[in-house]
């Protein structure tokens, strides 16, 4: 097998310079900025700061709120995926089996990935208003049956619905891409040998589609611990009581907010390590089952 | 040819003496927190500045919001970058005091040579900003505290003819409202500052030991023993016997917008906002403001301002300093004070402020008749050790706790008092955390 290379090698440095420099500025340095800050108790307008070890990690491990946000974000994530995931599956089978009007659901479906999260989380906010959005018609219809402004478990189920909705086309198009790219005569086969439409699916397009499946479930994951900030900001501000405080959210508030730098950096580095670990999870146990071709 | 050769060097001259005179002018920056209409009187102070004199320009900018502006000083600061002055929140008065990293205005304008009456300043007002020995350390500018705001023609359908001064008086007119049938007496948003911080320093009961913090960083909350869990048991009540609907922009409509629709008859604000609800009702119902109740057998006392001050950060040139004194004597003025006042909700910070206004008869009339009751809510008392301020490290932090507890004690999570508890130990440990990150320091 042929590999291409440059002889050069200065040439190749210079030209993955400016991404190295992107990702130097843009991620280790913060990173490690964030990784100084979690062992020292750091002033936020500067001024000095004292090294305390783990500290701020044994507070952050031994506060009960600290795992309430942890369990919260881990059942936001897997809700998230599955529910994303799932519909994304769904609607990618029935794009690609090119019914009647397939190209214009295609556009639209890719189209809500254009979205901004916080754009998302206004217009979530409006359909699920108790009082005044399309909610309020069930609770015109069965009065005080849902309300995300008091009720914790509602709010959660809300932001779920709408951070599962912003990743529903980018799952789409992975899943639409990855049918496509099976070849027909296999459908066809097993359509002349008599298999429905269902079963081809299930016996054939699904186990091609795994390294698909496999790639946006590391995908899907990491970015629901990460990427919540936007819709948990406009939809709930982590309320009612602490309910949608995912750990991101946490780590502005903290941070930012309460202006406890050294508390948000920890908890950062907690964030991180976490992400890491379930890809690396991931990647150990799930990939096996896995089959390229 | 002559002729326009001459003409030319005089256009010339003339433009290179406007660029030059351009460059002359000592440029500085201001970031502030209000946004919306209150942002845009801002803007319009600094405009005037600008107006008025030719030495110096402003550049104001807005943050959106009062977190923001000082969490963007902060990284601004801490990348040496950041602004002359910023407009900081109240609550976050202790942080700014420990950092050091400011200019004292009392110092900074005695260094100019500007006078400053600072007895003129309102005690009330003045003692949250300044130094324990009472030189101010930031410049008091939107100056506000929370009201009562009544829908009178909701008071009349339900033949209530007085605003209530105790909370009695209060409940009862709720339990009068909901006879004659008003669906929503009392739009209620949980506010730390107007339910806990503003009523204990009406009750003159404390919040932390150490008067509040004042006395050193070692304090502790102590709000979970007072009158305040009676209040928000009461809360809690009001809500579960429907004379209280919680009302919150997550759910719609605010309970300033509740209230300025007409919608419920009840709404605790800041006299901030007595603009916006003016603009907002437009004349379409007769409503008016009073002091926030206290309950029958306290002594009322003053309430403190909130709202914001304006710091002056160090870090800067001698020129951007004179131009950020020039431009704070500027706001000091009656004139600035008076085009505040009306622009805004906000009171005038100073007597000769308050009393050029009291003898326009501006309070007089609608729409800037009220505002008057905030000045004498502020001014209620002479400011005694409980009713000076709060000065607690990491306050925000604290309010969070205080509103997230009582959220789960509303939606009957747990009872007010455990709420209360919880929301106090844990307030504690941000008070520690904060003793410790400065230790070895003391509140200057």
């Amino acid at each position: 097998m042929r590999r291409a290379y440059f002889k050069n090698n200065w040439i190749a440095a210079l030209v993955v310079a400016p991404q190295l420099l992107i990702i130097f500025i843009f991620f280790y340095w913060p990173s490690s900025q964030a990784l100084y800050w979690a062992f020292t108790l750091e002033q936020p307008w500067g001024g000095g700061n004292e090294w305390v070890g783990l500290e701020n990690f044994i507070f952050l491990l031994s506060d009960d709120r600290y795992w309430h946000s942890v369990r919260i974000s881990v059942i936001y994530a897997l809700a998230t995926t599955a529910l994303a995931m799932g519909m994304a599956l769904i609607l990618a089978l029935f794009a690609d089996r090119q019914l009647r009007g397939y190209k214009s659901f295609r556009i639209g479906l890719i189209w809500p990935y254009a979205v901004a999260a916080p754009a998302i989380g206004l217009a979530f906010r409006f359909i699920f208003n108790p009082s005044a959005g399309v909610a309020s018609y069930l609770n015109y219809a069965f009065p005080d049956l849902w309300n995300p402004v008091m009720n914790g478990s509602h709010a959660m189920t809300m932001v779920i619905i709408a951070g599962a909705w912003k990743q529903v086309s980018y799952s789409f198009i992975f899943f639409l891409a990855g049918l496509q790219a099976i070849p027909r005569s296999l459908t066809e086969a097993a359509a002349m040998d008599g298999a429905r439409p269902l079963r081809r699916m299930l016996d054939v397009q699904l186990p091609l589609l795994t390294p698909t499946f496999f790639f946006l479930l590391v995908i899907n994951i990491t970015d629901s611990f990460t990427d919540s900030f936007g819709i948990v900001d406009t939809m709930t501000s982590g309320g009612p009581a602490r309910a949608t405080n995912l750990m991101v959210y946490k780590i502005y508030e903290d941070g930012f907010r309460g202006l406890d730098y050294s508390g948000a950096a920890a908890q950062s580095i907690i964030l991180m390590v976490l992400v890491i670990a379930l890809t690396f999870i991931q990647f150990r146990y799930i990939e096996r089952r896995v089959h390229y071709t | 040819m002559r002729l326009s050769f001459v003409s030319a060097a005089a256009i010339t001259a003339a433009l290179s003496a406007s660029a030059a005179f351009a460059q002359d002018k000592i440029k500085f920056e201001y970031w502030y927190g209000l946004s919306g209409q209150l942002g845009d009187a801002v803007q319009q102070t600094c405009d005037r500045f600008n107006a008025s004199q030719d030495q110096y320009e402003i550049t104001c900018i807005g943050q959106d919001g009062y977190a923001n502006a000082v969490q963007n000083s902060i990284a601004a600061f801490r990348a040496k970058q950041h602004p002359t002055v910023v407009q900081a929140y109240d609550a976050g008065t202790a942080d700014l005091m420990m950092s050091g990293e400011f200019y004292p205005v009392h110092q900074m304008m005695s260094d100019f040579g500007i006078e400053i009456d600072w007895d003129d300043y309102f005690p009330g007002i003045a003692n949250y900003y300044a130094s324990s020995k009472g030189e101010l350390f930031s410049m008091p500018f939107n100056s506000s505290t929370p009201m009562l705001y009544i829908n009178n023609e909701h008071y009349a359908a339900a033949g209530i003819t007085e605003h209530p001064e105790t909370w009695e008086q209060f409940e009862a007119n709720l339990k009068a409202l909901k006879a004659a049938g008003q669906e929503c007496a009392y739009a209620y948003a949980p506010s730390t500052w107007i339910d806990l911080e503003q009523f204990s320093m009406a009750h003159g009961i404390p919040i932390a030991t150490n008067n509040n913090g004042y006395d050193g960083l070692d304090s502790e909350y102590v709000y979970n023993t007072t009158i305040h869990v009676k209040h928000m048991e009461n809360i809690k009540r009001w809500l579960d016997e429907d004379m209280l609907e919680i009302r919150t922009s997550q759910g719609g409509l605010n309970a300033r917008d509740s209230f300025s629709q007409g919608e419920c008859s009840h709404y605790f604000g800041s006299i901030a906002s007595h603009q916006a609800v003016t603009n907002l009702v437009d004349g379409s119902f007769d409503w008016g403001v009073t002091m926030i109740p206290v309950y029958e057998g306290t002594e009322r006392k003053n309430t403190v301002v909130g709202g914001a001050s304006l710091w002056v950060l160090s870090g800067k040139s001698d020129d951007e300093y004179r131009g950020a004194a020039e431009y704070l004597k500027f706001l000091a003025t009656p004139e600035s004070e008076e085009f505040w006042s009306t622009n805004t909700g906000y009171i005038p910070v100073t007597k000769t402020g308050f009393d050029a206004l009291m003898a326009k008869g501006f309070y007089d009339n609608a729409p800037y008749k009220g505002r008057e009751l905030a000045l004498q809510s502020l001014t209620y008392t002479e400011p005694g050790p409980l009713t000076r301020g709060i000065r607690l490290g990491g306050f925000i932090q604290a309010r969070s706790e205080w509103s997230n507890e009582v959220q789960a004690a509303l939606a009957g999570q747990k009872t007010m008092q455990e709420a209360l508890d919880t929301a106090v130990s844990r307030s504690n440990a941000v008070l520690k955390k904060f003793a410790r990150t400065y230790r070895g320091k003391e509140l200057p």
